[in-house]
C-alpha cells in the first residue's frame, strides 16, 4: 500500500515576522525557510508506518515553488521513498491547492494521504479536509494515534473538549496533531541517500486544474502593539493593582 | 439571500462560540439563519431561536447526527446552502473539521478564522500565529467563513426567531465516532471565561500544577496550558492554549511559568489584561504583560492564592 504525504516549505517558525511597509505582505526575503512542522509529523507517521511493515512505500508531495525541491529533500532524508514537485509561482488558495493535490492521487493512486492539520504560514487548517472531499474520501483531522489495520483505520483525534476516537475504512484523508510523533533529525549518511532518491517535477498548469484567484488579500497589517506593562515588586502589590487599579477582581 | 450559521452543540446547549459567529454573520448581511442538526436536539433549537439577530432557525433532528461525522454535515449544510450568501461556522475544532468539506461542494474558497468584517465580501484574518493581519477579499458568490471567537462578541439574547424542522439527506457513513473522552470539569469553559489561569512546563508536574488549580478556583476562572505543559502530560490536551490550541481573550489572564513563545501569545495576547509570574526577568511573556512579576512561581502562586481568600 502506497501513503501520499504532502508537505509545504514555510517560513521557520522561530523567525520573527514582520510586514511590509508597503503592507501588501510580510518580509520573507532571506527568511530561514522549513518544511512545516505539521507536515514533518506527517512525513514521520508515514515513515513508521512503513518501518511497521504497513505501507509499502511512502511519496512525498509539495505544491510551490522550485525551492520546495529542498523541502522534499528533507522529506526523503527522514524516509520517503520519492518525491513529486507539482510547480507554481502563484501563492495558491487551500481550494487550489487541494485540487492539485487531487490530480497527484489519482496519478499516484495511495489509499492513505497524511497532511499536516495547518500550515504555520496561512493558518487556514483547510486542505486536508478539502483534499478528502474532492476525492470523496473519509477524514480524519487532528489526528493524535493511528492504529492501522488492513483496510481498517482507527484515528484518535484531538477536539476541543478532549480526544475522540473515529473509525475509517480506507481510502481515507488524514491530518497530522502536534501529539501525533516526534519527528526524527535526517541523519547526515540519510541526507546523502536522500539526494539519490528520485524527485519528479511537474509543472502545475499541465494538471488541467482549475486554478483561478479565489481570494485577494487586500492589505497585510501590524496588529496593534500592546501598551507598555508595569513590573510589580510583589503579590501585594499585584494584589493592589489588580483590585484597584484594573478593578479586574 | 441570507446567511447561514452552522451551530455547533452536544444536544443540549448551544455552544458559546456559535453566538460571537452570529455576531459576525450579523455584520454580513440582514437575514441571519441558524441549522441545528442533531438528535433530540429541540432545546437547542429552541436556545437558537432566542438569540439576537437570528430570523430562523433550521432544524434538523435525525439519528444521523447523533454524533455528528464532518461528511454527513458537510452533505446537509451543500443541500440547504442554495439561496444563502454565506454560510458561517465558529473556528472551533468542529466548525474546523466540516467547513472545508462545505465550500469544496460549493466549488468555492474558505476565509479561515476571521476577527473582522469590513464588508460583505472583506474580511480581516491573522497569519503568521497572529504576528500579521490580513485583509482579504473572498471572490466566489458564495463566502464561507469560520469565525474566530475573540474578534466578536457573544450575540444578546432578546430573538424570537420560527423554528422550521428539514428532513435529514442520507448519511454517507464515511466515518464514525466510536468515543469521546472529554476533559470534566465544573470550572467555566476556557474560551469563554472571564479569568483564565495558565500554567507552562515550570510547572514540573501534574502535581504541582494543583497549585494553578488553586488559584483557579480562588478566581472562578478557567485553566489553561502551554504546549510544553500539555506535551509533559501535566494536563489533558483540552488546557492548551495557543497557535494550534484554543484562542482565547479573557478579561484577565495569568500567565504562569510560561516563557511567551509566539505560539503561546497567538492564543492569549487579546486578553484584555495580562499578568506574568516567571521568574527569568527576560521572559518574552513580560513584553505583553500589563502586570508582570519577576518570582518563584511555587512561592508566588500559593501567596498570591492566600492573599486573594
Ligand atoms: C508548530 C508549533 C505549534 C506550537 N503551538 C503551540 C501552542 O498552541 N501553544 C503553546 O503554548 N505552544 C506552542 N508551541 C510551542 C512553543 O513554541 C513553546 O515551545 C511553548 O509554548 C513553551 O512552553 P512553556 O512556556 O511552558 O515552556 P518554556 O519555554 O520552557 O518556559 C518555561 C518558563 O518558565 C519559567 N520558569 C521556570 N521555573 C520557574 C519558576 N520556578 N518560577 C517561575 N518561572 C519559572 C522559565 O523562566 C521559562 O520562561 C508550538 C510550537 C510549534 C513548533
Amino acid at each position: 500500500m502506497k501513503v501520499l504525504v504532502a508537505v509545504k516549505r514555510v517560513v521557520d517558525y522561530n523567525v520573527k515576522i514582520r510586514v511590509l511597509p508597503d503592507k501588501s505582505g510580510v518580509d520573507i526575503a532571506g527568511a530561514k525557510m522549513s518544511m512545516n512542522p505539521f507536515d514533518e509529523i506527517a512525513v514521520e507517521e508515514a515513515v513508521k508506518l512503513k518501518e511497521a511493515n504497513l505501507v509499502s512505500e511512502v511519496v512525498a508531495v509539495s505544491i510551490g515553488s522550485a525551492a520546495a525541491q529542498e523541502v522534499l529533500r528533507g522529506a526523503l532524508a527522514l524516509g520517503a521513498d520519492r518525491a513529486v514537485l507539482v510547480e507554481t509561482e502563484a501563492d495558491l488558495p487551500s481550494l487550489n491547492v487541494a485540487k492539485l493535490l487531487k490530480a497527484v492521487v489519482h496519478k499516484e493512486s495511495p489509499q492513505l494521504v497524511l497532511l499536516g492539520k495547518q500550515a504555520i504560514d496561512n493558518d487556514a487548517g483547510q486542505t486536508g479536509q478539502m483534499l478528502a472531499a474532492l476525492l470523496n474520501w473519509g477524514q480524519a483531522t487532528n489526528a493524535s494515534a493511528i492504529k492501522l489495520e488492513g483496510a481498517a483505520v482507527e484515528v484518535t483525534r484531538e477536539i476541543d473538549g478532549g480526544l475522540e476516537t473515529v473509525a475509517l475504512s480506507l481510502p481515507a484523508v488524514i491530518t497530522a496533531d502536534l501529539r501525533l510523533n516526534t519527528p526524527r533529525y535526517a541523519t547526515l549518511p540519510n541526507i546523502m541517500k536522500a539526494k539519490k532518491k528520485p524527485l519528479d517535477v511537474i509543472a502545475a498548469d499541465s494538471l488541467e486544474v482549475d486554478l483561478r484567484p479565489r481570494i485577494k488579500t487586500i492589505s497585510v497589517n501590524e496588529p496593534s502593539p500592546r501598551k507598555a506593562g508595569v513590573l510589580v515588586p510583589d503579590v501585594k502589590s499585584l494584589v493592589e493593582r489588580l483590585r484597584n487599579e484594573a478593578k479586574v477582581i | 439571500m441570507g446567511i447561514l450559521v452552522i451551530a455547533e452543540h452536544d444536544n443540549r446547549a448551544l455552544k458559546s462560540a456559535t453566538l460571537n459567529a452570529v455576531s459576525a454573520a450579523v455584520m454580513m448581511g440582514p437575514d441571519v439563519h441558524i441549522l441545528v442538526a442533531g438528535k433530540n436536539c429541540a432545546d437547542v433549537a429552541a436556545t437558537a431561536s432566542r438569540v439576537g439577530g437570528v430570523t430562523r432557525v433550521l432544524c434538523v433532528d435525525a439519528d444521523t447526527y447523533a454524533s455528528v461525522s464532518p461528511e454527513d454535515l458537510a452533505i446537509l449544510v451543500a443541500s440547504i446552502a442554495p439561496g444563502y450568501s454565506h454560510i458561517v461556522t465558529a473556528a472551533t475544532a468542529y466548525g474546523r473539521n466540516f467547513l472545508p468539506r462545505v465550500a469544496v461542494a460549493l466549488d468555492v474558497a474558505q476565509i479561515s478564522d476571521i476577527v473582522g468584517v469590513l464588508a460583505p465580501d472583506t474580511f480581516v484574518r491573522p497569519i503568521y500565529a497572529g504576528a500579521a493581519l490580513a485583509t482579504v477579499q473572498a471572490l466566489d458568490d458564495v463566502k464561507v467563513v469560520s469565525v474566530r471567537s475573540t474578534g466578536f462578541d457573544a450575540a444578546p439574547c432578546g430573538g424570537n426567531a420560527p423554528i422550521e424542522t428539514l428532513a435529514a439527506p442520507r448519511g454517507c457513513g464515511l466515518s464514525r465516532v466510536l468515543g469521546q473522552k472529554l476533559t470534566s470539569s465544573s470550572r467555566p469553559e476556557l474560551t469563554a471565561a472571564r479569568v483564565v489561569v495558565a500554567g507552562g512546563r515550570a510547572l514540573g508536574s501534574s502535581e504541582n500544577f494543583k497549585i494553578i488549580d488553586a488559584l483557579a478556583d480562588k478566581l472562578d476562572a478557567a485553566v489553561g496550558a502551554s504546549r510544553a505543559a500539555v506535551d509533559a502530560g501535566f494536563v489533558s490536551n483540552a488546557y492548551q492554549v495557543g497557535q494550534t490550541g484554543k484562542i482565547v481573550a479573557p478579561e484577565l489572564y495569568i500567565a504562569v511559568g510560561i516563557s511567551g513563545a509566539i505560539q503561546h501569545l497567538a492564543g492569549m495576547k487579546d486578553s484584555k489584561l495580562i499578568v506574568a509570574i516567571n521568574k527569568d526577568p527576560e521572559a518574552p511573556i513580560f513584553q505583553v504583560a500589563d502586570y508582570g512579576l519577576v518570582a518563584d512561581l511555587f512561592q508566588a502562586v500559593p501567596e498570591l492564592t492566600a492573599e486573594l481568600g
